[in-house]
């Protein structure tokens, strides 16, 4: 293999990275806070790409003010869901709100395809791109990982900068604790499940301008997320955003040694020997 | 409160049952949409046809300009009064057809749900390799006959199969033309990447054509497979980059290659020359603007071959239906948009069957197959000729390919010309710049 490939390949594997990891934050966040393993996850990524495509083609707004409109409907969503789903579970053992979250995964899946059908879909946009050497970046991809920081800059700045954020936290570090200060436990569960939800909608937003996609795309996205959050280590932020730059890198740099094809086995195999070496992941849980 | 547990535990009760009876994929429609003949005379016997297509999937464009292209044979095979038989019988086309979602796993049930509850007399197959395949075998199981019109994969042609017939030019012959074609327009070309979907089709396609590259004298520079449903082609593209090939050959389907020709023009690859599988050829591809400018494609048909009474005549074989231009006009007017390949391959499978039909003046199984055995014909689609060797029983032996290049007119359109074989060209083929 040419090592001619390394740079362009790490350059486009590193902006991936942050979409990846933004996907990621959505799912350590409700981990973090609630201890909800969320298996809705993946199909909740592909509705924020399908909420960016009906607004793009049948209102003609343009994709990136579909991906605030994306950000909105999550947060109501995942409100809607936890209380729907999760919240008469919150503290039956886990395996109930795993049960519960994939429920409502193929309820998600189920609905998508009957209206959009498992045809691709794509959101026609082009930025431009520029380039230097065989390195060349596409508009589309740089906006991406520059929406995915502002996105998660924001994140950090509300749960350490706002009231309700570090009501958040606290709720995350100690229910019982939180609820004796008088932060109502069961409202800030429902809006981080409401963040997280809607921080994967807009990691699918995002991928809605770079690849095609249909209503079963979210799986693939739901995977890399674990990886990325065992990486990073489960309930840990900035793992999450730290893990999905990494696995974007190693996707991209170990193409140029490697088929293409055996990437997921080198992602996997990764995953599998975080969790036997280092199960708290590579910066440790914590909320 | 104790509803909103109800609804919460049935709702898991559901996810887990959906789960157990096969994962994420939507419940399946199982009304068939049907299009029967009309009022028929006393002598008229139904002639009842099989398939499935690819309604929602990957498949969807292409399975639905196949499923037009039969539609549009039964709507003329009825205005004329059915296909006559010898002994008088006048059978009267209805088909039924079934969305297979673009998955192996609804093909077969399907086509086992055609030939045990609906009965239907023959089969015609879904579209795309990959499924024709997963129908042939059923088909086979049962004895009944299969025209395919959508799958060219040699592999499923070469197990001995004797009641599959394929009106398509086989893959193995996909992309060699395309290579004669790129040394004619410029004999130094030296260095080729080979990127292809790692399906049955566009594998036997590269199996062919990757010898045949070396043996004319090239180097592959690249060799790689991408998986079915793939979306980002940029590891691929960086090493095409990265090797500087003056050539790119390979795609899959018309998604995935017409994604692939986007990222490859987003990525200023300064290839010269360009052929993908399938998705040129598609009047769709043109979606992706200056993007599909100079790319090959190799087709089964276009409108502008020249399969005509006179060629038969020339070639000494008989010229059996249609005409090219009256296809080409009565599909625009029943579908009010241009037929492609798939289109072609769709009405052509009926009517092979339908020329088998009158031949064997029956609808007895042995005595079909026997006249599909002994067919040797031009039809508007081109040549059509069966091995009946044991080992590619069915597999088309005489239809050739042609190739098309989107180019701009004077106009600034993009359209599609035939650029190869040179006897057949609407246009010279052009290097990208």
């Amino acid at each position: 293999m040419s090592l001619d490939a390394l740079i362009p390949s790490a350059v486009d594997g590193l902006m991936l990275g942050f979409v990846y990891g933004l996907a990621a934050l959505g799912l350590t966040l409700i981990f973090g806070v609630m201890r909800v393993i969320n298996l809705s996850h993946g199909p909740v990524i592909a509705l924020g790409m399908f909420v960016v495509y009906v607004l793009f083609t049948n209102f003609g707004i343009n994709p990136y003010l579909g991906i605030v409109a994306s950000l909105l409907f999550g947060l109501v969503f995942g409100v809607v869901e936890y209380f729907l789903a999760v919240d008469r579970v919150i503290d039956a053992p886990e395996l109930t709100t795993l049960l519960a979250t994939f429920s409502v995964n193929l309820m998600i899946v189920g609905i998508a395809t009957s209206v959009f059908t498992t045809t691709p879909r794509a959101v026609d946009v082009t930025l431009g791109s520029i380039g230097a050497g065989n390195v060349t970046i596409l508009g589309t991809h740089a906006v991406s990982v520059l929406v995915a920081i502002v996105v998660a800059a924001g994140l950090y700045g509300f749960l350490f900068r706002t009231r309700i954020g570090k009501s958040i936290r606290a709720v995350a570090n100690n229910r019982s604790a939180a609820e004796l200060m008088g932060i109502d436990s069961r409202r800030m569960l429902a809006l981080s499940f409401g963040i997280g939800t809607a921080l994967a909608m807009v990691s699918g937003g995002l991928l809605s301008t770079l690849f095609s996609f249909s209503p079963l795309s979210g799986g693939t996205y739901e995977v890399k997320s674990f990886v990325i959050v065992v990486l990073g280590g489960l309930g840990n932020p900035t793992g999450a955003l730290l893990g999905g730059v990494v696995l974007g890198l190693l996707e991209g740099v170990s193409t140029v040694f490697i088929p293409v094809s055996w990437v997921p086995v080198l992602e996997y195999a990764i995953f599998i020997l975080i969790l036997l070496v280092r199960p708290a992941g590579l910066l440790g849980s914590r909320a | 409160m104790r509803p909103i547990r109800a609804i919460v535990t049935l709702a898991t009760t559901v996810g887990l049952l959906a789960a157990a009876c096969g994962g994420t994929t939507a419940t399946p429609s199982a009304t068939p949409s049907s299009a029967a003949a009309t009022s028929a005379p006393a002598v008229t016997k139904t002639l009842n046809i099989g398939f499935t297509n690819s309604q929602t999937g990957a498949q969807q464009v292409a399975s639905t300009k196949q499923t037009e292209g039969i539609k549009l044979w039964v709507d003329q095979v009825t205005k004329a009064g059915g296909i006559k038989l010898k002994d008088g019988t006048v059978l009267m086309p209805k088909i039924t057809f079934y969305d297979d979602q673009s998955t192996t796993d609804r093909v077969q049930s399907l086509y086992t749900k055609l030939i045990n509850d609906d009965k239907v007399d023959f089969l015609l197959s879904p579209y795309s390799s990959g499924l024709v395949k997963a129908a042939a075998v059923v088909s086979e199981q049962n004895g009944k006959v299969m025209v395919t019109a959508g799958g060219a994969d040699d592999a499923t042609m070469e197990q001995g199969f004797q009641n599959i017939y394929q009106v398509y030019t086989p893959a193995s012959k996909y992309l060699t033309g395309a290579i004669d074609l790129m040394l004619k327009l410029d004999p130094t070309i030296k260095k080729v990447a080979i990127v292809n979907e790692k399906d049955s089709f566009s594998t036997s396609v590269v199996l062919a054509a990757k010898p045949y590259a070396e043996t004319k004298g090239l180097t592959v520079v690249v060799n790689q497979g991408y998986d079915t449903g793939t979306t980002d082609f940029n590891p691929f593209i960086n090493q095409i980059v990265a090797a500087a090939p003056d050539a790119i050959i390979g795609g899959g389907h018309l998604v995935d290659g017409t994604t692939f020709a986007k990222q490859l023009y987003e990525k200023k690859v300064s290839a010269r020359f360009i052929a993908l599988l399938v998705a040129p050829p598609e009047p769709t591809f043109a979606d992706i603007g200056d993007a599909a400018q100079f790319i090959v494609g190799p087709s089964q048909w276009e409108t502008q071959t020249k399969y005509t009474e006179a060629s038969a005549k020339t070639m000494n074989l008989p010229f059996y239906g249609i005409a090219n231009d009256a296809f080409t006009t009565a599909y625009r007017a029943l579908f009010n948009a241009p037929p492609s390949y798939h289109s072609a391959g769709g009405y052509a499978a009926g009517l092979v069957l339908q020329k088998a039909l009158e031949d064997a003046g029956s609808t007895d199984a042995a005595k079909v197959r026997a006249a599909l055995d002994k067919l040797d014909l031009i039809t508007f689609f081109g040549h059509i000729k069966f091995s009946t060797d044991a080992k590619t029983h069915g597999k088309q032996t005489a239809h050739d390919m042609v190739y098309v290049q989107w180019l701009k007119g004077s106009d600034g359109k993009l359209a599609t010309q035939i650029v190869w074989p040179a006897e057949a060209k609407s246009a010279d083929a052009v290097l990208r710049k």
